[in-house]
């Protein structure tokens, strides 16, 4: 048989086989897009994503650092020890030196245990203090999430409702979307080996409820909202109208949709 | 006992300083020294490539001892490229996704296309086109499992006549000049993956593509150096000096155009001082020092830069032996700067926190998925395959085809292969 086969044979047939393969992931494309709209998740049946477009913002004024917040996320999530889905960051900026002409001295940042247990008080002199705040951090819900953009399988996907969900039955756990995060809000779940993140709960939001981390703080630092369905007197629209409101790491096109008020220059 | 105290002592060590977020106070990046190991692997496969193709479609006859050794390099490296990636996946079960739904705006995800095109449209099939005249003469004349093996490699064509043979050097001519975009490809993409992560100051930028494909041109051909002078070594046969000295010449030139790069993106970094050069500053002064200045600077880069320089400028003055040494002195100290520059950008990108507030650490674990035995296994397995390679195509007994089947036409005006 081999003396009848040319070479032209030979490579007809090894195109065939090269071009079967390649026609592989497109058809698995096409399944993985219809998947894709049929995907499960952690919402209830009947719930429409494309009905409802979450948000969630944060006033920096009205935090008090008590970490209730960081306690009720890794309750109601199950958040492995040593990660979280969402911190409170403790700004100290102390005064200037005498005479050296600046606005502002040191800036200390720290979040002794994400800030679970709140905060101790700071080594720095009371005296010596400008101006001290805690800022609540958590996934900034991006428009262009970077994250998204570098999943090389899709397993994280951008939710029509706004938020930034993973099936954790597709993640192949490359870490590709937790280096690409700006904030550090992702990280690699030492359980289940796959990326985790906020959800923004997406459990409870999809059958009405508040986020726990919403629920449970005592200040009502954290405000959240639909907007595509306005309560009467929304606090989140109140709260946007009413304030100046700002977005972390704007400069590196991300898109953040989180808004905070209060945010200082030195809260990155 | 001892365990306990070490872990408690490991754990006690200052992980971070400064300011990190929450979820980047690990006890070890999440990129360990697997990823570290894949982009250099992934490197000296496209540069060993681009020094076959100076062979080939450069027509540098000089360099011709090398040739084959060179694709099969490329071929046991490419092999082993995936294995890092593979080890390091949370959920390697998965790892087919990637080519079988691929996102497309991930740039991870073109690693199956990239990876299958390379190996199979591109290093199988030169090697294929290459070696069918031999695979046919060598499957008449050997025995046993190497004789099936040959048979089994001519894929039933045994055309051997001279218009047959004319083809298979011009398909491998086509194929080897496609290869040389998809090498830079390969590796271009392996330099995307970095630089478009736009969220590292130290990793996202543009010429990181660039630097990772002069680098691995670099770090490939001083490996083809390196293997042939230890193929010669070990065959207890003389290196052919003109090929050598040729070799030497493009590897200084591809050094001086790497280094150059390299350079104007410091100089691009320090002139324009964006935000977080205060970090990547302090980063290549402590925590990088020894990698970065001593490691790739002076003894990956600037070693080297001299040794081939001076040769270039006085190599009539300079005994073959003395040569010799310099050469292999400069390929290895290339290969240990290129993995250390690897290192530097893998593992660098990582002792940083993202708020540009503070510095984490690294301890390397002895055993383990990101410990030292795990990758010093992976960068030697390919130069285990690469010997099983070369015991079965680059043996010095087999003979060639003009001598096994009357009539066949021999290698066109090529000397044969080293012997």
């Amino acid at each position: 048989m081999s003396e009848n086969m040319t070479r032209r044979g030979a490579i007809k047939g090894l195109a065939g086989i090269v071009g079967g393969l390649l026609a592989l992931p497109a058809a698995r494309t096409c399944k993985a897009a219809v998947q894709n709209g049929l995907a499960s998740s952690p919402a209830p049946a009947g719930y429409d994503p494309f009905k409802h477009k979450w948000l969630m913002a944060l006033d920096v004024d009205r935090c008090i650092g008590c970490g209730l917040c960081v306690e009720a996320c890794c309750q109601e999530n199950s958040v492995p020890e040593g990660h979280w889905r969402t911190w409170i960051e403790r700004y100290v900026i102390t005064k200037p030196k005498a005479e050296s002409g600046d606005t502002r001295g040191e800036t200390f940042v720290d979040s002794p245990e994400a800030g679970r247990n709140g905060f101790p008080e700071s080594l720095i002199p009371k005296e010596e203090i400008l101006k001290s705040f805690f800022v609540p951090k958590l996934c900034n819900l991006c428009e262009h999430s970077p994250c998204t953009q570098v999943c090389p399988v899709g397993a994280t996907f951008d939710a029509p409702d706004g938020a930034v969900l993973v099936d954790k039955n597709y993640c192949i756990g490359c870490g590709f979307c937790v280096q690409a995060c700006p904030y550090g809000c992702r990280f690699l779940n030492p359980v289940t080996h796959t990326a985790d993140k906020c959800t923004l709960c997406y459990h409870r939001i999809t059958r009405g409820l508040k986020p726990a981390c919403v629920e449970i703080c005592p200040s009502q630092a954290r405000i959240f909202g639909d907007r595509m369905n306005p309560v009467a007197e929304d606090p989140l629209e109140r709260f946007i109208a009413n304030n100046k409101v700002e977005k972390l790491k704007q400069s590196l096109g991300t898109g953040p949709r989180v808004v905070y008020a209060g945010l200082d220059e030195e809260v990155r | 006992m001892n365990t306990t105290i070490l872990t408690n002592l490991v754990d006690t060590l200052p992980q971070f300083q400064g300011y990190a977020y929450p979820n980047e106070r690990t006890l070890h990046p999440l990129w360990g020294v697997l990823i570290v190991v894949y982009p250099y692997i992934t490197g000296l496969v496209a540069g060993a490539f681009i020094m076959a193709s100076l062979v080939r479609v450069f027509k540098v006859r000089a360099l011709e001892p090398t040739y084959r050794l060179a694709l099969l390099t490329a071929l046991a490296f490419l092999l082993c490229a995936p294995l890092p990636l593979l080890f390091h996946l949370g959920h390697p079960e998965r790892c087919f996704e990637i080519m079988m739904t691929p996102h497309f705006s991930s740039p991870m995800a073109m690693f199956g296309f990239v990876y299958a095109w390379y190996l199979m449209a591109v290093l199988l099939l030169e090697l294929w086109f290459d070696y069918r005249r031999d695979f046919v003469a060598w499957a008449k004349t050997e025995t046993g499992l190497r004789g099936i093996i040959y048979q089994a490699f001519t894929l039933g064509v045994t055309d051997v006549s001279e218009p047959a043979l004319r083809l298979d050097e011009r398909i491998g001519r086509v194929i080897s000049i496609v290869g040389i975009p998809s090498a830079f490809l390969l590796h271009g993409y392996v330099g995307f993956i970095f630089g478009s992560i736009k969220a590292n100051p130290w990793w996202g930028n543009v010429l990181m593509p660039i630097i990772f494909i002069l680098s691995a041109v670099v770090s490939g051909m001083a490996l083809c150096v390196f293997a042939y002078m230890f193929l010669c070594w070990a065959r207890r046969i003389t290196a052919e000096m003109r090929c050598l000295d040729l070799m030497a010449s493009f590897l200084f030139f591809a050094l001086v155009v790497d280094t150059t790069i390299e350079g104007l993106d410091w100089l691009h970094r320090l002139y324009s001082a964006e935000e977080g050069i205060d970090v990547l500053r302090s980063l290549a002064t402590s925590k990088l020092f020894y990698t970065l200045l001593i490691g790739q600077a002076c003894l990956g880069t600037l070693a080297p830069f001299m040794l081939l320089g001076t040769m270039q400028l006085f190599r009539r003055k300079v005994a073959e032996l003395n040569r010799r040494r310099v050469y292999f002195a400069s390929s290895a100290l290339i290969l240990l700067g290129v993995l250390a520059m690897r290192w530097n950008v893998v593992i660098g990108g990582q002792l940083f926190s993202k708020s540009l507030r503070g510095f984490m650490s690294y301890k390397m674990e002895l055993a383990g998925s990101e410990g030292w035995l795990l990758s010093l296994a992976l960068l030697a397995l390919p130069f285990l395959v690469l010997t099983v390679l070369v015991k079965y195509f680059l043996a010095r007994d087999l003979p060639t085809i003009e001598n096994v089947v009357p009539g066949a036409a021999p290698r066109g005006g090529k000397p044969p292969a080293p012997s």
